[in-house]
């Protein structure tokens, strides 16, 4: 920390940006609030935490922005044991939300062809690709990222994930804290954890020494307390899906999710998705469904495509379609039980070595059953992602599995989260029509 | 009713076809049309739907017609539905069951599980890519100057076969050239790319999971190399609808009259 940096910090977050943010919440909210601002024939209006959500991501980046200087940054990976980060005063910064960031905002592309015209294939993640154009060029919609002075790489959702963060740590020549999650085809062995609590440990002194301050435990227990607490009400948003007609679909998960991924363990936190939560029991208990005219359910597996979210969201409204749930965004919420901020490190071990992608195909497809009964989903979207093997592989078998044994109308779509090149408009909304027709959407 | 009037009309606007089915009051095919598709697929559909009136002796309304195919949102039609839906009802129409239908287009290939009713249970598409389509084969002909009707018979004939190792369309198109400049007979090529698009197209329907009986759909259908070497790699009897172009716009007129 420098004085001077910390001065600029102040004035253009806590005094200058923070201003502006409320107001501009205020001022969308004022906007939402008048007759005729929503025209959506076949959607209703967006929550009116929106705004709110807004101003959140964009103080979370403003606040990336002057972080050097001020405090330790540290770059971590979306499935990655973030709380003693957050414990010990990091600024932490999620190369893959950026990267989703990126791709609705359509600068995915040229960041992209950037780090493929360094030698980066094409055959590679488009979040990493898209990472390393930011990194390479500095350039990304959010206006500027901050520099890591650590990083903090979890294997648990990917093993690319092992060789990015090795990129990064060559280019940016900072430590990096390694926390290797051994695959699990069943809950995990006492062992398996022990490994994971031991590496989450020996991070832990690398972290304090980058920040040079100690963990204390009652910071650690408090951000894994709020981590816990915005879990659960995170797994609550998501099961308001389940109420027909759906006051919200997996559409808006996806951009709602965000604080839980890259705003875990801050109280403001909890306090969004709390007042998103009493809104959507208030759309239930008037039966406002997200969409005008609900007619079939489906699922979503797999990450969205960033860059025709809307598009594709309109589609299926106007076939009164509702997308009441997504594998990806259950998967940040589904662990929230386990986590016990009394054991915070043995309990995060524990949480980061179970989520979906860390687990065998069988649980994967047992979790789309689950979730289709409980959602009463008449088909699923399977997205088969280009970047994302870990995530697609198995699913020719789900969704062959779920047509037969569960009678449900799947789609095996293929596309890319971020690389809209990839991506054809006209194929794929052929198939997406077919699939309507078969649901009798 | 008269079984020679128009009561629906069913128009399939492919990539390389437009095709017309008429039908009469009992779901009968009248009559069809078929042309090579125009870029201006807009005009030359209107021209068509305009030709089609005066054959039936009357104007038809748009209520009348169903559009399908790549096209069909550029169709004045009643309603516009997917090659999907469209196949499957032709076909089970025509044939009286269901079981699996294999449709190589022009632009892309569809694997169709087709129920005991006549719904689709399951489909496939080829991915992003010319390879397991009629447009393969065109690029071969092209670059081998054999006609497409000749193909499959020059497939058939062949004693040899070399094996087409690539699986796209602009690369398969190199390898012809390399074969040919290794002084490999026509025949051979040809055969062995018969072979290349088969391979891909029974790949597709595996992963569909086939339910007998196979059927065979789409402009690619007239050629009986197609036909024999998908039977061979599917271990099973192709079984091929009357007019197997025709399903698409069969089926549409079929959904046409139903609506009615």
């Amino acid at each position: 920390m420098n004085p001077l940096g910390s001065l600029k910090y102040h004035l253009n977050v806590n005094l200058l940006g923070r201003s502006f943010l409320r107001f501009d919440r205020m001022r969308l909210t004022r906007r939402m609030r008048r007759v005729g601002f929503w025209k959506n024939e076949y959607l209703s209006p967006p929550l009116m935490t929106s705004p709110w959500l807004k101003e959140l991501i964009a103080s979370h980046y403003l606040k990336g922005r002057y972080a050097n200087g001020h405090g330790p940054v540290a770059w971590v990976t979306s499935g990655g044991p973030v709380e003693f980060l957050v414990a010990l005063g990091y600024y932490v910064l999620y190369p893959e939300n950026h990267g989703a960031v990126c791709g609705i905002r359509r600068s995915a592309e040229d960041l992209c062809i950037m780090a493929e015209g360094h030698g980066y294939s094409r055959d590679i993640c488009s979040y990493a690709r898209t990472d390393f154009g930011a990194m390479l060029g500095g350039k990304t919609p959010v206006g500027r990222l901050p520099r890591p002075d650590l990083l903090l790489c979890c294997s648990n959702i990917c093993q690319t994930v092992l060789l990015w963060y090795r990129v990064l740590a060559h280019h940016f020549k900072v430590p990096l804290i390694l926390v290797e999650t051994p695959f699990l085809y069943r809950d995990a062995l006492p062992h398996q954890v022990d490994y994971v609590k031991r590496q989450l440990e020996a991070g832990v002194e690398v972290a304090e020494k980058v920040a040079g301050r100690s963990l204390t435990p009652s910071a650690l227990g408090l951000v894994a307390r709020r981590s816990k607490e915005a879990s659960l009400l995170w797994a609550e948003i998501m099961t308001c899906g389940k109420q027909c007609p759906t006051p919200i679909t997996a559409f808006d998960e996806f951009i709602h999710m965000a604080p839980i991924v890259e705003m875990r363990g801050e109280q403001f936190t909890v306090d969004y998705y709390r007042a998103m939560l009493a809104e959507l029991k208030g759309r239930i208990e008037h039966k406002l469904g997200a969409l005008k005219n609900e007619k079939k359910r489906i699922l979503w597996d797999n990450l969205p495509i960033w860059y025709r979210m809307r598009r594709l969201s309109q589609l299926l409204a106007e076939r009164g379609v509702a997308m009441v749930a997504s594998t990806y965004t259950n998967a940040w919420g589904e662990l929230a039980e386990m986590m016990d901020s009394s054991k915070p490190i043995e309990s995060a071990a524990r949480v980061y070595l179970h989520p979906i992608l860390n687990r065998g195909t069988g649980h994967k497809l047992e979790t789309i059953e689950n979730m289709a009964r409980e959602y009463q989903a008449d088909g699923i979207i399977l997205h088969s992602d280009r970047s994302c093997k870990p995530y697609s592989v198995g699913q020719m078998d789900q969704r062959e599995k779920l047509a037969k044994e569960m009678n449900l109308a799947a789609l095996l779509l293929e596309a890319d989260h971020n690389d809209p090149r990839v991506y054809s408009d006209e194929q794929a909304e052929n198939r997406l029509e077919a699939f309507l027709e078969v649901l009798g959407a | 009713m008269s079984g020679g009037d128009v009561h629906a009309l069913g128009i399939d606007a492919g990539s390389t076809t437009l095709k017309l089915v008429a039908l009469d009051g009992q779901c009968s095919m009248l009559w069809h049309m078929l042309e090579p598709s125009q870029p201006r697929l807009e005009e030359q559909a209107k021209r068509m739907l305009q030709e089609a009136s005066a054959k039936a002796g009357r104007e038809l309304g748009e209520e009348s017609i169903v559009a399908t195919g790549y096209g069909r949102n550029l169709i004045p039609a009643g309603r516009r539905i997917t090659e999907i839906t469209c196949h499957a009802r032709g076909a089970f129409a025509a044939t009286g069951h269901g079981g699996t239908l294999v449709d190589i287009g022009g632009q892309d290939s569809k694997v169709i599980v087709i129920g005991q009713d006549g719904q689709v249970t399951n489909f496939v598409m080829n991915d992003k890519c010319a390879a397991g389509t009629g447009r393969f084969l065109e690029v071969a002909a092209t670059r081998l100057d054999i006609s497409l009707d000749e193909l499959g018979r020059v497939a058939l004939d062949s004693k040899g076969e070399v094996s087409i190792s690539s699986t796209c369309t602009v690369f398969a198109e190199s390898e012809i050239v390399s074969q040919l400049a290794r002084g490999q007979p026509i025949e051979h090529i040809v055969r062995g790319l018969v072979r290349s698009l088969i391979r891909r197209v029974a790949a597709l329907a595996k992963s569909a999971g086939i339910s007998a009986p196979l059927m065979l759909s789409g402009g690619v259908a007239k050629n009986p190399a197609v036909r024999e070497f998908l039977a061979q790699e599917l271990s099973q009897a192709v079984e091929l609808p009357n007019h197997p172009q025709l399903m698409g716009a069969y089926g549409a007129a079929l959904l046409a009259r139903a609506d009615k």
